[in-house]
Order: C-alpha cells, then sequence, then structure tokens
C-alpha cells in the first residue's frame, strides 16, 4: 500500500488538467462544474453540477475527474452531482472567456441573474469581432450551445449559452 | 416526511418524468428527417434536455424510495412495460407533421414553466432545486416553439390551416396535464408540489393569448380527459422501440 497524503489542494491543482471534452480548451475547473473536493485520509469526494442536466458530457466530465484523481494515488474517489446553486455561466473565468474565442466559440454575456436580458444584446464574432452578428438557432451542435452567423465576415459562429 | 407521502411523492415525479421522457423519445424520431438541419439540431438538444429532466424526476424519486439512484432511471426508463407508464397520452401521439410536432411541444412546455415555478417552491429541497436548474432551461425551449407558434399560425393559407388542425387534435390531449395525480390533495397539502389546477390558469393565461394572435381558433376541450393508468395503442410501439437495444443486453455496460 502506497502511503501518501493527498490534500485537497493538490486535487484542484490536478483538475486543471482536465478539459472539457467538448471545449478542450477549458477546464472543467475554469468552467465552474467542480464545485467542492472534500478529502478525509484517501477517500476523496467530488461535488460537481451540471451545466445542463441534459448535457451528454456528464459522464465522460465526471469519469476525466475520476481518472485523474486516481493519478494521484487513491482509489477511493467518487463524483456527486450536485444542483444547488444552478450552475451559471457567470462562473466561468475570464482567461478561459478568451481562450474560448480561439476555438471560434463566442462566450455567454455576463448576467445579473435573469439571462433571458443579455439574450437581446448583440453578440460578438469570435473571428473578426464585428458585432454585426445574426442569430441562426437558439440549439447548436451541444445543449450548451447556439449558432450565429456574422453578418460582416459571413463565418458561422457558435456561442455558449447563457444561463 | 412519512413513507406513505415519500411513495406518493416518488409517483407524482415518475409520472411527470414519464411525461418528458416520451415527449423526448418523440422528439428525437425528428434525428435526421427534420425540414431543415437547425430544427433537426434544435429537435435533438430538445430531445437531451428532455431525457435529462426524466432522470433528474427519476432520481429524486429513486431517493424517496430507497432505490439506487445510478440504477434506477435506467429500471423505469427501459424495463417497465407501456401499461406500467403514467405519462400523458398526448406525448406518446406519433409526430405527424411538423406543425402538429412544434404546437405539441409549445402545449406542453407551456404547462411545465408554472409546473416548475410551483416545485421551486417545494418543502422537498432535492425537488426543489432540481426545479430551479429545470425551470432555467425550459426557457430556451419555449423561445424556441412559441416563435415557430407565430411563424407557423401567420404564415401561409396551408401552414396555419395545419396549426389549426394540431390544434383542434391536441387540445383536448393537453387538458390531461392538468387532471390531478394520484395522491396529489395530500402533497399539495404538505407543500410539496403545485395544484393542477393553478397550473391549468397560468396555462390558459400564457397559451391562449399566443394561439390567439397566431390567429388560431381555441377549440373546445372535449370530453373529460383520461386517468393517467389509460395510455395509447401508440405507447406501446414507441416503448418497444425505446427498450430495444437496452432489453438485448439487461447487464450490458455502455
Amino acid at each position: 500500500m502506497r502511503v501518501i497524503a493527498i490534500t485537497a489542494e493538490d486535487i484542484w491543482t490536478a483538475l486543471e488538467d482536465v478539459m472539457d471534452p467538448e471545449i478542450p480548451v477549458v477546464s472543467l475547473v475554469e468552467l465552474g462544474v467542480v464545485r467542492d473536493v472534500q478529502v478525509d485520509g484517501y477517500k476523496v469526494t467530488v461535488h460537481m453540477t451540471p451545466t445542463f442536466s441534459g448535457c451528454p458530457a456528464l459522464e465522460v466530465m465526471g469519469g476525466d475527474v475520476v481518472e485523474r484523481i486516481r493519478q494521484l494515488g487513491t482509489e477511493d474517489v467518487t463524483v456527486e452531482w450536485i444542483y444547488d446553486p444552478p450552475w451559471s455561466s457567470n462562473w466561468i473565468k475570464p482567461a478561459a472567456r478568451d481562450r474560448m474565442k480561439t476555438i471560434g466559440l463566442a462566450p455567454p454575456a455576463i448576467h445579473n441573474g435573469d439571462f433571458q436580458i443579455v439574450l437581446l444584446e448583440p453578440v460578438e464574432c469570435p473571428h473578426c469581432t464585428s458585432m454585426n452578428t445574426s442569430l441562426k438557432n437558439s440549439f447548436g451542435t451541444t445543449p450548451c450551445r447556439m449558432i450565429y452567423v456574422c453578418v460582416d465576415c459571413r463565418e458561422p459562429f457558435e456561442q455558449f449559452k447563457p444561463l | 416526511m412519512n413513507t406513505k407521502l415519500k411513495a406518493k411523492l416518488a409517483k407524482y415525479l415518475i409520472a411527470i418524468g414519464d411525461d418528458e421522457l416520451v415527449l423526448a423519445h418523440r422528439d428525437s424520431e425528428w434525428c435526421g428527417h427534420a425540414p431543415i438541419l437547425e430544427e433537426d439540431i434544435a429537435f435533438a438538444n430538445i430531445s437531451l434536455d428532455e431525457i435529462g429532466h426524466a432522470r433528474l424526476w427519476y432520481e429524486i424519486a429513486a431517493e424517496l424510495l430507497g432505490e439506487d439512484k445510478a440504477t434506477y432511471p435506467d429500471q423505469l426508463a427501459f424495463f417497465r412495460s407501456a401499461s406500467q407508464f403514467h405519462s400523458i397520452q398526448m406525448n406518446s401521439l406519433p409526430n405527424g407533421d411538423w406543425a402538429f410536432t412544434m404546437l405539441r411541444q409549445f402545449l406542453f412546455d407551456s404547462a411545465e414553466v408554472p409546473r416548475l415555478e410551483g416545485l421551486v417552491e417545494s418543502s422537498h429541497k432535492p425537488l426543489a432545486e432540481a426545479a430551479v436548474k429545470i425551470r432555467n432551461e425550459e426557457i430556451y425551449h419555449l423561445r424556441h416553439t412559441s416563435a415557430w407558434v407565430k411563424r407557423l399560425g401567420l404564415g401561409t393559407e396551408e401552414s396555419n390551416r395545419r396549426m389549426q388542425v394540431a390544434l383542434d387534435e391536441l387540445w383536448s390531449y393537453a387538458q390531461q396535464l392538468f387532471l390531478p395525480i394520484d395522491g396529489e390533495v395530500d402533497l399539495v397539502a404538505a407543500g410539496l408540489v403545485p395544484d393542477s389546477a393553478e397550473i391549468k390558469s397560468a396555462w390558459l393565461e400564457s397559451v391562449v393569448p399566443s394561439l390567439e394572435q397566431a390567429d388560431l381558433i381555441i377549440p373546445d376541450e372535449g370530453p373529460p380527459p383520461r386517468d393517467r393508468s389509460v395510455q395509447t395503442q401508440h405507447l406501446a410501439h414507441l416503448i418497444t422501440e425505446m427498450q430495444s437495444v437496452a432489453r438485448l443486453e439487461p447487464q450490458g455496460r455502455w
């Protein structure tokens, strides 16, 4: 048996490597879906919250988190999904928002709790920074994205949905 | 909460979870067949959302019944017969045309909103928390379907005609959404779920003006709705297809 001591801090640091399966430039920690890490001896419990409850990537996310923590030397890792408080797109870290743009994904606008208001605001094209863009579909390639087209550079792009 | 009340609440949650799951399956049937690519994507997404919501309701039911949260939702979805489902009949009807599909989704989502507003206030904390989550996601559905109802209602003579035909068929089916679910009286008294009559009046206040603005005529309610234990013949076909893969290898891991 390996004798090691894992701290919550070690785990938080390790989880910075675990990327969102569908947004490979953003970690699950930056996305705000990892909410809490509890360490009791060798037993690790991670509280996670889904972006969208029907997201088909949830199992992959949970599995990736478990696998990364096991690399630190403990087998006893559990992910618990929690719903309170509900995930908010406001939690996505500023640096992660900038990186989303590099893969052609417009970050969600910051809102005051009622995201319906920012749905009326113009969205910046991640390719050419034009604000002259048009919503094509409230649903995109994943439950958390919408499809836009830029009127100026004519490129389609997706926006991470405000929630 | 005593055991009897827990069982009643679990039954309620399984019923509304069944509504979501059955409609999600119908929505998924548009995948690869919707009139335009954007709608193909939209309905696949709406379907995923509704499956996610069904799972949430089933998980809370599992906890109330002392079942395993990880496996019980799949047990409910894939290993019950059609007669054991408590979904409303409307959601099992074949998709019909685009107008029928869109209007059904609109009528259903419009009833979900006031139900969720009520469940947000539930005295059972896990239920209230899930309701907040689902309510926020449903906003995107209703935004989408209400725009389509208007577009089709005010589109061409043909699209309006098809919408009216769909409304004439769906309106009486939709009334089953507001028939109190078994045990509801006690659940309402305990502050666990909202009163179906209140959901109905909120629903009417939102859908009637929308439908009228879309140049549609509200039909009569028709005969009183059937109990949730009575299913259409369509549900059996739907369930057989939905469960076929899971039942090939019941112990399989995917």
